[in-house]
């Protein structure tokens, strides 16, 4: 018999009920819950009548409406200007407090976006099946996990039952061989990933990133290519457990001590996929061949190198996919064949799930350090993922850095890159931002995103348009 | 869950792929805490020329005539047709609710997204899949035939066009008995219980830092 994926075996290891039509009922470990995706679901309980099925499951944190400015945190709840968000972000409060469940609440200094605050905490473990009301839950599978974003009945669904219906996907291996290149992180890569799979290409699959590039790459790091395993259409996306992922989780609050440790760290060192597992697909890169990337469109698909052009529709035959490039460009404001460095920037935007963790912060700081934003910038900005990035990245002085060159330096939070709260792209801005959407609108009407990675997006600021990091110097 | 059986109507075509449920629903009507009312600002931002807001009177709002949704063709339309990846994205259950809202209880692509896909059978909306080829067919006819419909038999599985042809769709055992007795997802799976709380105990025995 084939070997098993390390999906196969997270799978098997939390099968509740195999039906013989497929569908599958899967034991859920950890449930994390924020403040937009929750509420109907909590109330859904309510009215149904029905009881939390286990309550230690859950771990809440507001993040996608609260405020990033210092001024306006400072008052906590009562301070949120927007009276909707407030009342949000109160239910989830009311809704915990009522429920017993543990959330760090706004001005927590455990607070923070959820893929940020779910490992900080231990909360998220290797050999974990856990969910979230939010496509990119898929960022905790960089521990070994089996993470997983969910809609809001299925939300209530876990409340209610700690179960999730699922039907097994099919195993995909991204492998990235080779090492990457001075200046080309975590964040390229993983866009590269998509430039050639598409947004679509993993629909359908739990994907494993594999291979020496993925090896070399820190937790943080490995958490930014999961966290955009979504962005190629896969629900699901995984890492394989090796002595880094150990370290990274020893000593955090909710990890276990002791004898439990020990056998727990045994447990997981088979966190792997054995070598002889099948794959339904395998898509290889070469580390060696990925540049720093930019996104030029509105889908993550549309990404090139920096050294690219914008591509020219007229050369596309296929016509669904010629007139998505030409409304593409129309949205964003380019012209077929234009230099990826010719594009003017307004705002930059250094956060989110993706890269709002303290490695994202120091690559930023680097590439700042000892110079000024563009006076073309209109405002250049980096939110921290949590209360205790934000502490450790001041602690470091990193904060100073960036507020010297002319950043604001912002309380942690979702921030631009949904622009929910008042941190926004107006109408025609281009923005470099290190979040993980650049669709029509995500951060502002008719704002327009540019994905990068946190040194492309430090050194655009500086550039007041996209530079290549590799030209930067040694640094 | 509302059962759905029979389903017919005017057909909207929407020609463009990966269309994302930022798209479909934008963040700022995410605010609010119900489960109802997002219809009037499905497809906000394509739908209207101006910013839309929660808790707008979308009745005076300045209507982009170039949208498909506003076009005197489709008025009253409730089948949608799409084109590959449709819902892709955020994982925001108000895309169907916004969908639902508005009428379209079936959706018609050569791809769904999979959480967004996941999303409208537990609605109570019947997302169809169909080959590219079909689906081409299905844009041209639409486009050459003023208030073309499609009726849809979920028992029998088949979609029964205007232009008296008939097309066979494939759905999901479970997700189709859900669907036809409007059966809800959570009362199924809570007749599970014993089990559900077996595998816990012997979980829990495993793995104890799991249950910290
Ligand atoms: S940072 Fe952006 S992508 Fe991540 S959870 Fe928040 S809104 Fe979603």
């Amino acid at each position: 018999m084939a070997g098993k994926t390390l999906y196969d075996k997270l799978w098997d290891q939390h099968l509740v009920k195999q039906s013989d039509d497929g569908l599958a009922l899967i034991y859920i470990d950890r449930h994390f819950i924020h403040e937009v995706t929750s509420p109907q679901a909590f109330e859904g309980l309510r009215i149904a009548g029905r009881k939390l099925w286990r309550v230690g499951a859950n771990i809440a944190t507001p993040d996608h409406n609260v405020p990033t400015t210092t001024v306006e945190r400072s008052a906590g709840l009562d301070g949120i200007e927007d009276p909707i968000a407030r009342i949000q972000i109160k239910t989830l409060d009311d809704n915990c407090d009522e429920l017993g469940i543990t959330e760090y609440k706004i001005n927590d200094p455990r607070q923070g976006i959820v893929h940020v605050v779910g490992p900080e905490q231990g909360a998220t473990l290797p050999g974990m099946t856990i969910v979230c009301g939010d496509s990119h839950t898929s960022t905790h599978g960089a521990l070994g996990a089996l993470a997983q974003g969910i809609g809001t009945s299925e939300v209530e669904h876990v409340l209610a039952t700690q179960c999730l219906r699922a039907r097994k996907m099919k195993n995909m291996l991204v492998r990235i061989d080779g090492a990457l290149r001075r200046g080309v992180t975590a964040k390229d890569l993983v866009l590269a990933v998509i430039g050639k799979i598409g947004t679509a290409g993993g629909t359908g699959y739990a994907i494993e990133f594999g291979g020496d590039a993925i090896a070399a790459l820190s937790i943080e790091g490995r958490m930014t290519v999961c966290n955009m395993a979504i962005e190629a259409g896969a629900r699901a996306g995984m890492i394989a457990v090796d002595q880094k992922t150990i370290d990274y989780c020893h000593g955090r609050t909710m990890a276990p001590t002791g004898a439990e440790w020990d056998t727990a760290v045994i447990a997981w060192r088979d966190l792997v996929s054995d070598d002889d597992a099948v794959f339904d697909e395998i898509v290889a890169l070469q580390a060696e061949d990925i540049a720093p990337q930019v996104t030029w469109g509105s889908s993550p698909e549309m990404v090139a190198s920096i050294t690219d052009r914008v591509p020219e529709p007229a050369a596309e035959k296929d016509a669904t996919r010629r007139n998505s490039l030409e409304r593409a460009l129309t949205y964003m404001g380019l012209k077929g064949g234009q230099p990826i460095k010719n594009i003017p920037l307004d705002k930059v935007f250094i956060g989110s799930c993706t890269n709002s963790r303290i490695e994202d912060l120091r690559a930023a700081a680097e590439v700042v350090q000892g110079q000024k934003v563009s006076d073309s910038i209109k405002l250049a900005m980096v939110v921290p993922g949590s209360g205790l990035v934000q502490k450790q990245a001041e602690a470091e002085g990193l904060h100073q850095i960036f507020i010297d060159a002319g950043f604001e330096w912002r309380e942690p939070g979702c921030s631009m890159c949904l622009a929910m709260n008042a941190d926004k792209l107006e109408e025609g801005e281009h923005c470099a931002s290190t979040s993980n959407r650049n669709f029509e609108g995500r951060q502002g009407f008719g704002g327009r995103s540019h994905l990068v990675s946190p040194a492309m997006a430090a050194a655009a600021a500086i550039a007041g348009r996209f530079v290549d990091v590799r030209e930067m110097g040694e640094g | 869950m509302k059962a759905f059986s029979q389903h017919q109507g005017i057909v909207m075509p929407l020609d463009r792929a990966n269309v994302d449920t930022d798209m479909i629903i934008p963040k700022q009507f995410l605010k609010s805490i119900k489960r109802s009312g997002f219809g009037p600002y499905l497809f906000d931002e394509l739908r209207y020329k101006d910013k839309g807001e929660p808790d707008m009177d979308c009745s005076t709002r300045p209507l982009n005539k170039d949208f498909v949704l506003n076009q005197s063709l489709y008025q009253g339309a409730n089948v949608l047709l799409g084109r590959q990846n449709f819902g892709c994205g955020s994982s925001r259950e108000h895309a169907p609710w916004s969908l639902e809202d508005f009428g379209f209880r079936c959706l018609i692509a050569p791809s769904f997204a999979d959480i967004f896909y996941n999303n409208c059978f537990i609605n109570g909306m019947l997302p169809i899949v169909l080959d590219s080829a079909i689906i081409d067919e299905l844009f041209d006819k639409v486009n050459a035939t003023e208030g073309f419909t499609i009726a849809v038999d979920l028992e029998t599985q088949k979609l029964s066009l205007s232009d008296g042809t008939t097309i066979d769709f494939e759905v999901d055992a479970f997700r189709k008995h859900c669907l036809l007795n409007g059966l809800d997802d959570i009362a199924l799976t809570l007749e599970d219980a014993d089990l559900i709380s077996a595998f816990e105990s012997k979980h829990k025995k495993e793995s104890p830092w799991l249950f910290a």
